[in-house]
């Protein structure tokens, strides 16, 4: 269909104006101030939340340059390389995840890496990627609305890593993986009644994933969501402290560094999961507002790109990325303050780690390839 | 692989769907942005202070300092419970390098038991890796001199000092002061709680016991901060504790223990109190204990011999030992009925060495009978009678007096209720009358229980401290006060209370001062042994009071009964008559008679008369 778009009235009218820099690097600015934005506040929050250690916020700046790297490279990626690609990249991915189970390295009694000699990285982030991509090339390839049998088609694509990944066991990424996929499908119009019976199986799946899939730590986690008092030292320990850092912050918070429940080492996970309870604590609900406004202004954009999109595969792609980062917040948000169980995703772009943010920048990238190219298209 | 017609033909539908599909996940967003922003609304605002609370909780810790006990000093200001400071050598295992090389080497050096090696490391389980461990506990400052300069040459070795209550005179001042002991479970039930976080001991019994409330002080706080860890970051607040007051005696720890030297071995119970204010200047009981023993808890079998024996070390028979009065009573009873007029200081009775009651055959032998065969004279008045101890003459009194009156006539003088003196464990005596009786034991009175009476004897008891207040009283001319170790608490001045005066005839009264005197003075009075060479006037009295009944017609034998069955001496005395600065009661416990007692008593007397520079 871009074939036919190039040669809409007037698309050649600008070509000879002179590009900005933005442009001719295919940058969406209106999309990279706020995300700048949260990562530089970011940073004043990773540095109170290490204690001042220089050396853990240097790691994340570099984390950041990485991720800026590959985020430039991806966003010059033209959008039909990307669905073409789409389906070996997801295959990729799921053939590394079923690998896991055999070549698999553990940490905290989870298997979630793969090794290749020098660099160790998780399949499962990949398949964030991919999973958004396949799916909306499969939709498109098909039509929309989707037929029912390539809805179903298209939920066993999602099922199928999602559940390898949780019983890795990752909750979160599993969550954030299905999540992407499921986001394509809900945009992709498949009808209301449809997504209805859909969650109502779902929910018919609790029960046994309740019995055979879920760990024990992980019904702990949920189980201590409704009770926290109950394992006060143990299970219940993180969602006590990080409340107590949030609610103890009140509405202008304690100060910059001066936060008792992250500093005194009251509060786990400060650094990486629970970083938004040091955010709460120390800069008041003042703080954690102005952080909800800047990811607003993301998720606006990014919705507004969707929006604008001029390719159904470009429109699916650019919500699902956004919805997705919509999840990671509201799911990350959500369980430090008690509200939903502890299944570890990231605050993105505040949250110390390397994988994360490298990940987020690729799906912007993607995002901003949407942007842009739409742009040159239209103008 | 694209379908360019499907896409030409439903591109304008597919953006409509995508865009109805928008609408609704912002709708979606929004009510999940709504429920999380309430949520912190409600965490942040609502709940804030809750969680303010909580949160200082977390790091803020309440610690006590518990504040320094106040010392005793006697009445020239010499430390007799002081706060001696003990080291407690303790192990940091984070600041050592090699924690268990330490540990060996700690043990060379203060040559440790492997009581206090197991004890260490079972302590040293609970501990953090940065808190003080303890090793070594209660070393004094010359133990720890000898090894201050190796230790710090050993990193991870602490030193803590703390105070721990140190009796310097061991036995001599036991009874008197009391001591200090752990605080235990039951003595929270009496405590506040509140006060005594932190606070390790407190009085058991005496003085550290009554006064604890004065001496304990005020603990003051510190609000320190903590990490997760327990690990101590800073001190926030401070509250400086109040120490407790200090107690002033009128104790003169030289008299006390020239007391303690003059009773010597025998078992028995000096108080001599100072007329002028009731203050006590020498108070013994032995045998007596270390106080010592008792402060950081004392051994089981420490304890079991203490408490075991026959000797009854733990009793302050000062004020808990209850003996008959013997013939300490005699000037009382006889000033008594001077004033109620039945008799005048020229009655004379005949005494032929015992007394009969109207119609009755028992005869009631007077002491003379046993060592004379006789009486004391042929007719003896009331000055004899006192001076030589007649019992005759207060047997035919008492019956004359009857028991009623004659309980009238002692208990001004404080006979058979407790002085009130400021220590613990006081006891009452006993003053029999017929009520008493009755009440008591359910019984009539029998004329005869009054004849025994007429000489301190039968059912009547009286403490030491008793009968050294109802002498103080005579010496005093009836003004008397309430006994009291204490003179002052801090600045405050509590001894010398004064009591209501008892009115006593002038004339009365040196017609029985002047039998007392010649109890000393005369050589015809019972201690007339103990006047050679004294520089001063003392008026005196002597008693023996039995221990066991003797049958009718038979004869006290002293060699014949067993030593814990021989007769109580007893001496009361003040001096100088004319100007009173002393006034002692001695009991010597199966001394056999007042001759064990009277030699103690000028022995005191001596001392203190020297010391004010009345001799």
């Amino acid at each position: 269909m871009s074939e036919y778009t190039r040669f809409l009235e007037g698309s050649d009218r600008d070509f000879p104006r002179a590009q900005s820099p933005a442009e001719r690097l295919h940058l969406d600015v209106v999309l990279l101030i706020p995300v700048l934005a949260i990562a530089v506040v970011g940073l004043f929050v990773l540095f109170s939340a290490s204690d001042g250690d220089w050396n853990t916020v240097n790691r994340q700046i570099r984390n950041f340059v990485v991720g800026l790297g590959v985020f430039l490279v991806v966003a010059q990626v033209r959008l039909d390389t990307l669905e073409r690609w789409a389906p070996a990249l997801y295959l990729a991915a799921l053939l590394l995840l079923l690998m896991i189970p055999f070549f698999g390295v553990g940490a905290k009694g989870a298997q979630r890496w793969l090794s290749l000699g020098v660099i160790r990285f998780q399949p499962s982030e990949i398949m964030k990627i991919a999973m958004p991509l396949v799916v909306a090339a499969w939709i498109v390839r098909h039509g929309l609305p989707p037929r029912p049998g390539a809805t179903v088609v298209a939920l066993l694509m999602i099922a199928l890593p999602a559940v390898a990944i949780a019983v890795q066991p990752d909750l979160g990424t599993a969550i954030l993986v299905a999540a992407s996929g499921a986001f394509v499908v809900f945009m992709a119009g498949v009808s209301w009644w449809q997504i209805l019976s859909g969650a109502l199986a779902a929910l018919a799946c609790i029960w046994p994933a309740w019995l055979y899939l879920l760990r024990d730590y992980q019904k702990q986690r949920i189980l201590t969501l409704f009770d926290p008092e109950a394992d006060r030292l143990g299970a219940g320990w993180n969602i006590i402290q990080s409340k107590t850092a949030i609610g103890s912050g009140g509405w202008s918070g304690k100060g910059w560094l001066q936060g008792t429940q992250s500093h005194l080492d009251f509060l786990p996970e400060s650094q990486t999961d629970f970083i938004i309870a040091v955010l709460a604590e120390e800069w008041g609900l003042r703080g954690v507002l102005g952080l909800l406004v800047l990811y607003g202004l993301v998720v606006a954009r990014g919705l507004w790109i969707s929006f604008t999109a001029q390719t159904s595969f470009g429109r699916l792609l650019a919500s699902a990325i956004t919805l997705t980062f919509c999840v990671y917040v509201i799911v990350n948000m959500g369980m430090v303050a008690g509200v939903l169980p502890v299944v570890g995703v990231p605050l993105p772009f505040v949250s110390f780690g390397g994988t994360s943010i490298v990940t987020l920048l690729l799906g912007f990238g993607i995002l901003t390839a949407i942007s842009t190219e739409k742009r040159i298209l239209s103008k | 692989m694209l379908r360019p017609l499907d896409a030409l033909r439903d591109t304008r539908r597919e953006w409509m769907i995508n865009r109805s599909r928008l609408i609704a996940a912002l709708l979606g967003i929004a009510l999940l942005l709504t429920v999380l922003v309430y949520r912190y609304y409600s965490l942040q605002i609502t709940q804030h202070e809750d969680f303010l609370t909580q949160s200082d909780r977390n790091r803020i810790r309440v610690e006590v300092i518990p504040p320094t006990r106040g010392q005793i000093v006697d009445r020239k200001g010499r430390l007799l419970a002081a706060n001696k400071p003990t080291f407690v050598i303790g192990v940091v295992r984070e600041r050592s390098e090699n924690s268990e090389a330490l540990i060996l080497a700690l043990t060379e050096r203060l040559s440790l038991t492997d009581r206090e090696l197991t004890a260490f490391r079972e302590r040293s389980e609970r501990r953090r890796p940065f808190e003080s461990v303890p090793i070594k506990l209660g070393l004094d400052d010359t133990a720890l001199a000898s090894i201050a300069v190796d230790l710090h040459a050993m990193p991870g070795v602490v030193v803590d000092a703390q105070l721990t209550r140190d009796y310097p005179y061991g036995q001599a001042l036991s009874h008197v002061l009391g001591y200090v002991g752990r605080v235990s479970a039951n003595d929270l039930d009496e405590l506040d709680t509140e006060r005594y976080r932190g606070t390790l001991h407190t009085g058991k019994v005496g003085l550290e016991k009554r006064y604890e409330p004065l001496l304990h002080g005020k603990p003051g706080f510190q609000h320190i901060e903590t990490n997760a860890h327990g690990r101590v970051l800073r001190v926030l607040e401070k509250e400086a504790p109040e120490a407790g007051k200090n107690l002033r005696l009128y104790l003169d720890l030289d008299l006390q223990r020239e007391a303690v030297a003059a009773l010597g071995d025998q078992r028995g119970a000096i108080v001599a109190l100072d007329p002028a204010t009731g203050g006590v200047l020498a108070m013994v009981s032995n045998p007596s204990y270390d106080a010592n023993l008792f402060v950081e808890g004392i051994s089981y079998s420490d304890f079991a011999q203490l408490r075991g024996s026959l000797d009854t070390p733990l009793l302050n028979r000062a004020v808990q030992g209850q003996y008959p009065p013997g013939s300490t009573v005699k000037p009382l009873i006889g000033l008594g009925a001077l004033e109620r007029g039945l008799v005048t200081p020229d009655t004379a009775i005949p005494d032929p060495g015992w007394y009969r009651l109207p119609g009755d055959d028992r005869r009631y032998r007077d002491w003379t009978l046993r060592v004379r065969g006789t009486g004391h004279a042929d007719t003896v008045d009331l000055h004899t009678a006192i001076a030589e101890s007649c019992d005759t003459y207060f047997y035919d009194l008492a019956h004359r007096m009857g028991i009623d009156t004659m309980a009238e006539v002692l208990q001004p003088y404080g006979l058979g209720q407790r002085t009130g003196i400021d220590t613990t464990g006081e006891q009452d005596g006993i003053l029999p009358n017929k009520h008493w009786k009755r009440t008591a034991l359910g019984e009539p009175w029998y004329p005869g229980e009054t004849i025994s009476a007429g000489i301190g004897q039968g059912y009547m008891l009286a403490t030491p401290l008793q009968l050294a207040q109802a002498a103080m009283m005579l010496a005093n001319k009836g003004e008397s006060f309430v006994p009291s170790v204490v003179h002052r608490v801090g600045d405050l001045t509590v001894g010398g209370v004064q009591r209501p005066p008892q009115e006593i005839d002038e004339d009365d009264w040196k017609a029985v001062v002047a039998g007392m005197v010649d109890v000393v003075h005369s050589p015809r009075g019972t201690a007339a042994s103990i006047a050679n060479g004294m520089g001063y006037q003392m008026a005196g009295k002597t008693g023996t009071s039995q221990v066991v009944s003797i049958a009718q017609d038979a004869v006290y034998d002293e060699d014949a009964i067993s030593e814990r069955n021989r007769n109580h001496g007893l001496f009361i005395a003040f001096a100088p008559v004319e100007n009173p600065r002393i006034v002692i009661a001695v009991i010597a416990e199966n001394g056999g008679g007042s001759g064990a007692a009277s030699p103690v008593a000028r022995r005191v007397i001596d001392a203190w008369l020297r010391e004010a520079g009345d001799v």
